[in-house]
């Protein structure tokens, strides 16, 4: 990476870079708003630190003063973790993420917090309950999401690197719509320790970059198994740094029948065909494959992801950290009623009233969540309950080891599959928010990878004539990362879309 | 029917009980099943490194995971699956090759994710037997059926403080996450009894296997009691309503709280023939002072726990072999330790049990005095007798006991000077409460043997010596002699008397022969 060769080789400082980004996002952050919290003087104090260790000759991390935006979802005991949610809005943890850890370890500059939808649920980045953000790309759009602040921070240049999070595409269907480049690892790759669960068993925490080389240095920073993370996979971890520059040989890319049906995009389709273009004309060989339980990968993973987040967000009850809601107005609230009830003369009312324990439940969780969690909270809620739980989540598991069956068989023919990350350029601001449904349809071309566990990637492959970027995805088989970074930065090196940048916004 | 027995006999039945249980007695079986809480001895929680010690200030033994804080992950306490696979294979449960983790969901203070990790449909552990007996007969030996054993994690203690009207709850997230067993028998019970039996030879497998201390205090063991009736009616079978009775802190509560539900449910079948599926499954409380079951509003509004497998767990895979390495590792358990003491070791029942019961270091104690004293027989006979007496008294354990005072090797060394006669049988007693009386602290300080033996001046008295004292004291006491010859046998016992006081070493026995031989030789006679 070009600035950590400035900065080890003492041409530029710590101080220098983190202050040119520092500026940037003074100058940018006002109409883009990706980030949600950034401790100037943390990040100096460290760059400072990492350049008087320089000076003395110290060792330093693989990172060693580079700034690096983290998403509001991991825990660091410096920066509060809100998750974009009032539910968590004065919550400082009492512990650092193991991702945080190992960035700390590296010696990078944490630069900030990035916004992104209400606990990683949602595809616009509007879901947070703080702020909008914008595409840099057209200020008028969404950035995507869930990561939206992470992909909007390096597509506006406010950081060089960013972690982002992606549990049915919330890294790469950004990253895609911000023109930047986004990888989700294979699950089990990077710990989940500290990463604020919303569904377990498809969170990864991956990394959002420039470009192809710049995310596999950070996914070779932050990858590797964590006894503290019981479904971190312990596998050897390549240098996935210094293997990003070999050139595959002999790649043979898979093209998914299924993704090209109706509802794409026309221009993001003639993209994606001219990216495969070009893989031919690196020697590729290009075969049509068919993953036929694909179609089922929404539903599917709308059935485990909620079910999942129904529990994993249990916890926010009021009772030991978190928000509670006014307690004398609960009781006062509860004293009307009774009194009321009483004065009817309605005893039935009376005794089915709430305990204040239940009211202070149900007004706490009322209060802190937005009205996207709370839909998922009644999906997963109600695909648990008895009766439904065979019809619904039993079901969904069994259709999930069908889509990874595909998968399997998949991989047999062709390294990597291709294909679009969306099926259109980003979507105005708003123009979903009155229709879930259309909203949970975006994830169309991502899911399948969480729910399968594979490692994608989203990267630059064009854009819409109306200057709106377009993102090509790359899937590979469980734990094939190397074969995903290698094959991204065939192409990248081919191209220059991944150099374009969007226009400076007015402050 | 055995089944009424216990009834029948009970003595703290109630008044109001024993207006009916005639008519009862003929027409009904209690049937009981029993869920035990097991926590198990690890040092740490089930999922995180918190300590599991008991007492410690509230919520001092807490951690970001006990509390439920986001991001936090669990990770498995391999030790605490180890003792619960040990438990498993001693209870003869199949164990799986295949088991995971489930979340069990449901809003309280007290549980602070939200959901309980527990197994669901895949336990550790399942179709397992306990065979219990009682020694004094109150019903035939059984085999009870364990439907599943598997692991769970404790909530915290919510401790509601309702004085002066006001309505706080205080939660201690200590106890949160501590590894529990949860034993679960099949409805196999009849009889308060039984149920007692069942939970003493229960406690008793798990002290053997040391994989928990068992304490009812301190709640490391709960239990809770499925009691329903099958009656015999006119119109054919039934059965009441299940309820589960809660709050059980005691064996003796057990005991009760059966006795008094089998009463009440039999009261209102009386009064309502209401049969099992006609009302939902019912939780009562037992009071204890009261002596009553009452009902509880159940914790949460629905019983829909939801479970689900916990996406943040693996599963556990233990093959065969594994099972097979702890089947080895097992030792000799409380059964078949039962069964070699009456067998081989030609114990009554009851002395074995009783030996048995009191724990495998008493066990091992007497076992190895038997091997270094090579009189089983005489060792068991010392250890039921003088040595529980000795314990009772000084209120000291087995260890204690051994470590400061009798060690095996004296005890094995008494009863071989006892039999060679190098201690004559009228001291060995004297001796053994000389020995046990002193408390070392060092075993520099300790006397030997030898030396006690010597403190207490006893030495073999050889039967020449006896004999010299025998006609001494027969020429002594002219009348005792004429009193015996006059058919008066027992006057010979007041010579006894003063040759014990003359030689405290002699074998009254072996005096009393003596003196009677002496006399129908016609010695000390009138001439």
């Amino acid at each position: 990476m070009e600035l950590l060769s400035l900065l080890s080789a003492g041409e530029i400082t710590s101080v220098e870079v983190t202050q040119g980004y520092l500026d940037q996002i003074s100058a940018e952050d006002g109409a883009v708003g990706a980030f949600l919290h950034a401790d100037v003087d943390l990040a100096l104090s460290k760059a400072a630190e990492v350049d008087r260790r320089r000076q003395a000759n110290e060792p330093l991390g693989r990172l060693a003063g580079l700034p690096v935006a983290v998403k509001d979802v991991l825990c660091d005991t410096q920066m509060p973790a809100t998750c974009a949610s009032r539910m968590l809005e004065n919550f400082r943890p009492p512990y650092d993420s193991t991702v945080v850890a190992k960035l700390k370890e590296a010696d990078a500059v944490l630069i900030g917090r990035t916004n992104m939808d209400e606990f990683a649920m949602g595809g616009s980045t509007e879901n947070s309950a703080y702020q909008l953000t914008r595409n840099p790309w057209d200020l008028e759009r969404a950035p995507g999401g869930s990561s939206g602040g992470a992909a909007a921070c390096v597509a506006a240049r406010m950081a060089p690197l960013s972690i982002g999070t992606d549990t049915g595409g919330s890294i790469r269907q950004p990253a895609g719509l911000c023109g930047v480049v986004g990888l989700k690892p294979t699950y089990g790759r990077v710990s989940r320790y500290g990463l604020v669960a919303f569904a377990s068993s498809l969170d990864q925490v991956g990394p959002l970059a420039l470009n192809v080389a710049d995310a596999a240095l950070l996914l070779e920073t932050i990858a590797g198994h964590d006894p503290l993370d019981s479904t971190s996979l312990d596998e050897p971890l390549p240098a996935y740094s210094t293997l990003v520059e070999r050139p595959l040989e002999g790649l043979r890319l898979g093209i998914v029948r299924e993704h090209f049906a109706e509802g794409l995009n026309p221009e993001v389709e003639e993209a994606v065909r001219a990216a495969v273009a070009v893989y031919e004309s690196l020697g590729a060989t290009v075969k049509e494959i068919s993953l036929p339980h694909s179609k089922y990968a929404v539903a599917t993973y709308y059935v485990i992801a909620p079910s999942e987040a129904s529990s994993n967000l249990a916890r926010y009850d009021g009772i030991h950290y978190g928000h509670r809601t006014d307690i004398s107005a609960m009781q006062a609230e509860l004293a009307t009623e009774q009194k009321a009830f009483l004065a009817a003369g309605d005893q039935i009312a009376v005794d089915n009233m709430d305990s204040p324990l239940v009211r202070m439940y149900r007004r706490t969780r009322a209060e802190g969540f937005g009205s996207e969690v709370k839909r998922r909270i009644m999906l997963g809620t109600y695909a648990l309950s008895a009766g439904y739980y065979d019809a619904y989540y039993l079901k969904a598991l069994k259709v999930r080891r069908l889509i990874r069956q595909d998968f399997d068989a998949a991989f047999e023919e062709v390294d990597l599959i291709a294909g679009p990350v969306t099926a259109e350029p980003a979507f105005k601001l708003g123009q979903m928010s009155g229709d879930p449904l259309a909203m949970y349809l975006v994830d169309l071309y991502t899911v399948s990878a969480n729910l399968a566990g594979l490692p994608g990637i989203s990267l630059p492959c064009g854009f819409t004539t109306s200057g709106l970027p377009i993102g090509l995805q790359l899937q590979a088989a469980p734990l094939a990362e190397e074969t995903l970074i290698r094959g991204a930065r065939m192409f990248e090196q081919a191209t220059d879309w991944h150099q374009r940048r969007p226009e400076k916004k007015q402050s | 029917m055995i089944e009424i027995v216990w009834f029948l006999n009970s003595q703290s039945a109630k008044v109001e009980v024993r207006k009916w249980h005639k008519s009862m007695a003929e027409d009904f079986t209690t049937v009981i099943g029993l869920e035990v809480h097991v926590q198990l001895a690890t040092q740490s929680k089930l999922f995180c490194r918190c300590s599991t010690q008991f007492g410690a200030e509230p919520n001092t033994q807490t951690c970001p995971l006990c509390i439920g804080m986001p991001g936090t992950l669990p990770v498995m306490n391999r030790e605490a699956y180890d003792l619960a696979l040990k438990t498993a294979v001693a209870l003869d449960c199949e164990i799986p090759e295949f088991t995971k983790w489930d979340r069990k969901q449901y809003y309280y203070p007290d549980l602070p994710k939200g959901y309980q990790i527990s197994q669901y449909d895949l336990p550790m552990s399942s179709g397992g037997t306990l065979a219990i007996s009682d020694s004094q007969d109150q019903f035939e030996p059984k085999q009870i059926r364990i439907t599943r054993a598997h692991l769970e994690e404790d909530a915290g203690k919510s401790i509601h403080d309702e004085a002066n009207g006001k309505a706080d709850s205080e939660i201690d997230l200590n106890r949160t996450g501590t590894p529990l067993l949860e034993i679960v028998s099949e409805p196999d019970l009849r009889s308060p009894a039984e149920a007692k039996a069942y939970l003493q030879e229960l406690k008793l497998l798990l002290t053997y296997l040391g994989v928990s201390d068992c304490n009812m205090q301190e709640g490391s063991l709960r239990v809770d009691a499925n009691v329903n009736l099958h009656l015999e009616t006119d119109s054919g079978s039934a059965a009441t309503p299940i309820v589960e009775i809660k709050n059980l802190n005691s064996f003796r509560a057990v005991e009760r709280a059966i006795e008094y539900e089998a009463g009440r449910q039999y009261r209102v079948w009386q009064e309502t023939g209401q049969k099992l599926g006609e009302a939902p499954k019912q939780t009562r409380g037992w009071d204890d002072a009261a002596g009553v079951t009452r009902g509880q509003r159940s914790k949460e509004e629905s019983s829909d726990y939801r479970y689900f497998p916990d996406p943040d767990l693996v599963p556990v895979i233990t093959l065969p072999e594994q099972v097979a390495q702890v089947k080895a590792s097992l030792g000799e358990l409380p059964a078949a330790l039962r069964q070699r003491l009456t067998t081989d070791f030609g114990l009554s029942e009851y002395d074995a049990e009783v030996l048995v019961n009191q724990g495998r270091a008493l066990v091992d104690y007497t076992l190895r005095v038997a091997d270094l004293s090579g009189d089983a027989k005489s060792a068991c006979n010392w250890v039921t007798q003088e040595v529980l007496r000795v314990l009772k008294e000084q209120g000291r354990s087995i260890e204690q006991f051994q470590e400061q005072s009798v060690s095996s090797n004296d005890l094995a060394e008494l009863i071989c000077k006892v039999k060679s006669g190098e201690v004559p049988s009228a001291r060995a007693r004297e001796l053994f409460d000389v020995m046990a009386r002193e408390i070392y602290v060092s075993f520099e300080d300790k006397l030997s043997f030898e030396e006690v033996v010597k403190s207490l001046g006893i030495e073999q008295v050889d039967e020449s010596e006896l004999i010299d004292l025998c006609k001494e004291l027969l020429g002594a006491n002219p009348r005792i002699v004429a009193d015996v010859q006059n058919g008066k046998q027992q006057a010979v016992g007041a010579l006894i008397g003063q040759a014990k006081q003359r030689n405290p070493n002699v074998d009254p026995g072996q005096i009393r022969k003596l003196c009677l031989e002496l006399i129908e030789q016609g010695f000390g006679s009138a001439e």
